[in-house]
């Protein structure tokens, strides 16, 4: 005779009348297959846990971002976020859609060129970029967003040594009604320091200012935010041209757009809070078109959206370590991924999912990672069905910032897999090793041996 | 370790005891236990049952069968014998 399938007893005290308008699901999928590939099959392969990233939705998202700008507006162009998730293979899935590389860091930029980016369409934003660095971007023709006075004026002074015009933004700063304000980085609009550093670049007649460019937020939920911003950029492009007879050439709004995942203490779910691609789109093309520009002079609209792009297309697979009981009677499920290679923990209740058939009873958990360390929390609570010892789960949302973000702390980095058009599985990034890590590490001879 | 002798369980595994009126939901394994210790049998006779009818290990069984036990304690649906 066929055994039964085994599911852990569970008992659910039933508590009516709370205050909950939405009440609480109870009936979940199992999500065994990330696009047509097993995820059983992906553990036994690459391991666990696992970041697993697919292709197709990549590809998917992209377009419709791109419908929903290019239908509203002539000339759209975007550029690959490095920081959101700078794994080459991703960043390249990216380029080939014709995403130039927006880059905040030396290290980033290299990335880029080493990619395959050419100098002329990679962005360099930040706050750091060293001498060697600017004199690069310089010699490259990228399109140096300058930040701050201080880089305005390292830029004159290499100006004559590199022999070349670089081609300039200023990233503006700006109230656009949301709290917080975002004015560490860049001008600010309104005081009129970024009038101060137009003039600056325009009188000194030393680089070309091609670009203005503005960054508001992060995960930002409201649309007309970016309406205020790009009304604000387009009447300082149309007042550089009306007192220097001198054409802006693009408007760069930055990212930040929002993705499908819950904020922690939001009300509604990520996925009908967060603003649609149209819906930006909407907000930023109607501010540009209505501000004034001639139909045939209007100005390249850039993106460097990056989370609302790649967040969707990431998973993270897991195995179930242990389950236990607090002391209060709840679950408590310890995975074997914890904030060490999920950061974005901290900020999002993530969905998380079991990756087998369940029946459709359920218990409330915290969801723990394998750190000895008590910050290390994956869920605070939590509704999923019982889950055993060697039992898998798929954490949906966290292509974006993840693979950037996360820490060897502890534990070592897991592999990164790349599901392709065909669903076929690569390997994109190994998993660490200790002999990985070890090998930045240097010992002093002195500190070599020891006796116990 | 008794069931309390008014819990009333439904086949569905809707679970209610009277003296606290709460009502609780139980999945199945959870309601054929339940059943098996109205019914008075032993601890070690409802381990063997679970593990000669599911696909289990006999570890796994008795760290489940013990927690559910202490669950039902938490929520007074049990009470220890009187000896």
């Amino acid at each position: 005779m066929k055994k039964q399938q085994y599911e852990r007893p569970v008992i659910q005290k039933l508590n009516t009348g709370l205050m909950n308008k939405f009440g609480t699901k109870t009936e979940y999928s199992p999500v065994t297959h990330i696009d047509d590939v097993g995820v059983k099959d992906l553990i036994n392969e690459f391991g666990s846990p696992l970041f697993v990233i697919s292709e197709k939705t990549i590809r998917d998202t992209y377009a419709s971002a791109n419908r929903a700008f290019k239908t509203r507006y002539p000339k759209v162009q975007f550029a690959w976020s490095y920081k959101t998730n700078y794994m080459n293979a991703v960043c390249n899935v990216y380029h080939q859609m014709g995403s130039w590389g927006e880059v905040v860091s030396g290290f980033e930029y290299q990335k880029a060129l080493k990619n395959g980016v050419p100098g002329n369409k990679i962005i360099f934003n930040g706050p750091d970029k060293t001498i060697d660095e600017l004199k690069s971007a310089i010699e490259n023709d990228s399109l140096i967003h300058i930040d701050h006075l201080d880089e305005l004026y390292t830029i004159i002074e290499l100006v004559d040594e590199v022999k070349k015009r670089p081609r300039v933004a200023i990233r503006v700063n700006m109230d656009t009604g949301i709290y917080p304000m975002w004015d560490r980085f860049g001008f600010n609009y309104e005081n009129g320091q970024a009038w101060d550093a137009i003039n600056k670049i325009i009188l000194t007649d030393k680089m070309d200012l091609v670009g203005l460019h503005c960054h508001i937020g992060t995960f930002m939920l409201a649309p007309s935010a970016y309406g205020i911003a790009a009304s604000k950029l387009s009447e300082l492009a149309l007042g550089i041209q009306k007192k220097y007879d001198k054409k802006i050439q693009y408007i760069d709004m930055g990212g930040g757009f929002a993705s499908k995942n819950t904020l922690k203490g939001s009300y509604l779910q990520g996925v009908d809070a967060s603003p649609t691609f149209d819906e930006f789109a909407e907000a930023i093309t109607t501010s540009i078109l209505n501000a004034g520009f001639v139909e045939d002079e209007l100005p390249l609209l850039i993106l460097e959206t990056g989370r609302a792009l790649i967040d969707d297309a990431g998973y993270l697979l897991g195995s179930v370590i242990s389950n236990k009981r607090l002391s209060d009677g709840r679950r408590a499920t310890i995975l074997d991924f914890g904030v060490n290679v999920m950061f974005t923990s901290f900020w999002y209740d993530h969905k998380v999912s079991p990756a087998q058939e369940f029946s459709q009873y359920t218990e409330d958990a915290v969801l723990y990672g394998p750190l000895c360390m008590n910050i290390d929390v994956v869920r605070e609570n939590v509704t999923l069905p019982p889950l055993k010892k060697g039992d898998h789960v798929v954490v949906h949302t966290v292509g974006a910032y993840n693979m950037t973000q996360w820490m060897q702390f502890i534990a070592l980095r897991p592999a990164v897999v790349l599901i392709d058009l065909d669903n076929k599985p690569h390997v994109i990034r190994k998993r660490e090793t200790l002999e990985s890590i070890d090998a930045n590490e240097q010992l002093p001879s002195y500190l070599k041996d020891f006796k116990l | 370790m008794n069931l309390k002798k008014n819990i009333a369980l439904s086949d569905s595994g809707f679970l209610f005891n009277p003296s606290s009126g709460d009502s609780y939901s139980v999945n199945p394994i959870g309601i054929e236990i339940i059943k098996m210790m109205k019914e008075g049998r032993s601890n070690k006779d409802i381990s063997k049952h679970i593990l000669e009818n599911y696909a289990v290990d006999e570890a796994t069984v008795e760290k489940d069968y013990y927690d559910f036990l202490k669950m039902l304690e938490q929520h007074k649906l049990i009470q220890k014998d009187e000896q």
